[in-house]
């Protein structure tokens, strides 16, 4: 299974914030049981998504070396269903950047399918969180897992590959598209 | 320079926010593991948002050492802390009050010396060192 809740980056500035969209589609298995009849994005994967999106962000951070792990959700609001078909956008920023860890805040905000994502985002988000990862021990994580950065695998960091294309496009051409 | 009563406040609205508990819930003598449920990873939390309410740097394990007894045999015997470990405590955590920990000596009950005072003191240490 492919766990990755993100479809691309909008937005990437490094050990700052970093901004992700998700189109949910019907067609998504999470949405058979989730509810049957009546198809609700769940909660918890807004938070993965919010992880994801701020994973990727603090393990850029340094250059993908450290074994980041989401360690603890402080605090996470929602404040309404989304639907299958919204856009979701997660707009993570760093609070803090430290050599043990890092937290971050994240908003969720929802879109319905096909409209253009405003920028600035609206004042209110869909929902918030904020979570704190930690840089797993190196010594300890090569005790357990080995060499190999289990976190940063491939996936996610082809995501980010594909979203440093785009701010190096913008760059090239600074009235390129939004 | 903040009163000790400020920095205390300061130092329980931090740990209504890290460790999700009420604010009544907090006295200068709770223990964080024992009466409000810290876990090792809230540590680093509340190292994190102490060091932004307060503007000061926290070197890691200066506040919370994690590690004092594993490096050195010396410092322990039978799960009880030697006059040596004693001396390195006292060393390392001047603003821990050591005085019901020096009847057991227990490794085990080191966690207690953990409270919302000793963080408040050692806060106090440090705004007063800057």
């Amino acid at each position: 299974m492919r766990w990755l809740w993100i479809d691309r980056f909008l937005k990437f500035e490094p050990k700052t914030a970093a901004r992700a969209l998700k189109n949910t589609s019907q067609a998504e298995d999470i949405f058979r049981d989730h509810f049957p009849g009546y198809p609700v994005f769940p909660a918890a994967l807004m938070l993965e998504g919010i992880a994801q999106t701020g994973g990727i962000l603090v393990g850029e951070a340094n250059d993908f070396k450290e074994k980041v792990v989401l360690a603890k959700i402080v605090s996470a609001k929602f404040q309404r269903e989304i639907r299958a078909g919204e856009t979701l956008v997660y707009d993570v920023e760093i609070i803090v950047l430290r050599p043990e860890g890092a937290s971050v805040k994240g908003r969720v905000h929802a879109f319905p399918a096909g409209t253009p994502i405003p920028d600035p985002l609206p004042e209110v988000p869909v929902g918030e969180a904020e979570m704190f990862f930690a840089h797993l021990d190196q010594s300890r994580s090569q005790q357990l897992f080995g060499d190999k950065n289990f976190v940063f695998s491939g996936e996610l960091k082809h995501i980010l590959g594909l979203a440093k294309v785009l701010v190096e496009s913008k760059d090239s051409t600074p009235q390129g598209v939004q | 320079m903040k009163t000790q009563e400020e920095i205390y406040l300061k130092v329980s609205s931090t740990l209504v926010e890290a460790l999700n508990v009420d604010e009544d819930e907090i006295e200068p003598s709770s223990t964080l593991q024992g009466d409000l449920g810290a876990e090792s990873i809230d540590f680093l939390d509340i190292v994190f948002r102490l060091e932004r309410e307060f503007n000061i740097k926290i070197p890691r394990g200066e506040l919370f050492p994690e590690s004092i007894f594993q490096g050195d045999p010396e410092f322990v015997e039978n799960g009880k802390i030697t006059d040596k470990g004693l001396n390195e405590l006292e060393t390392k955590m001047p603003f821990a009050d050591l005085s019901t920990f020096k009847k057991s000596r227990e490794v085990s009950s080191i966690g207690d010396l953990f409270t919302v005072e000793m963080i408040t003191k050692y806060i106090q240490g440090k705004l007063a060192a800057k």
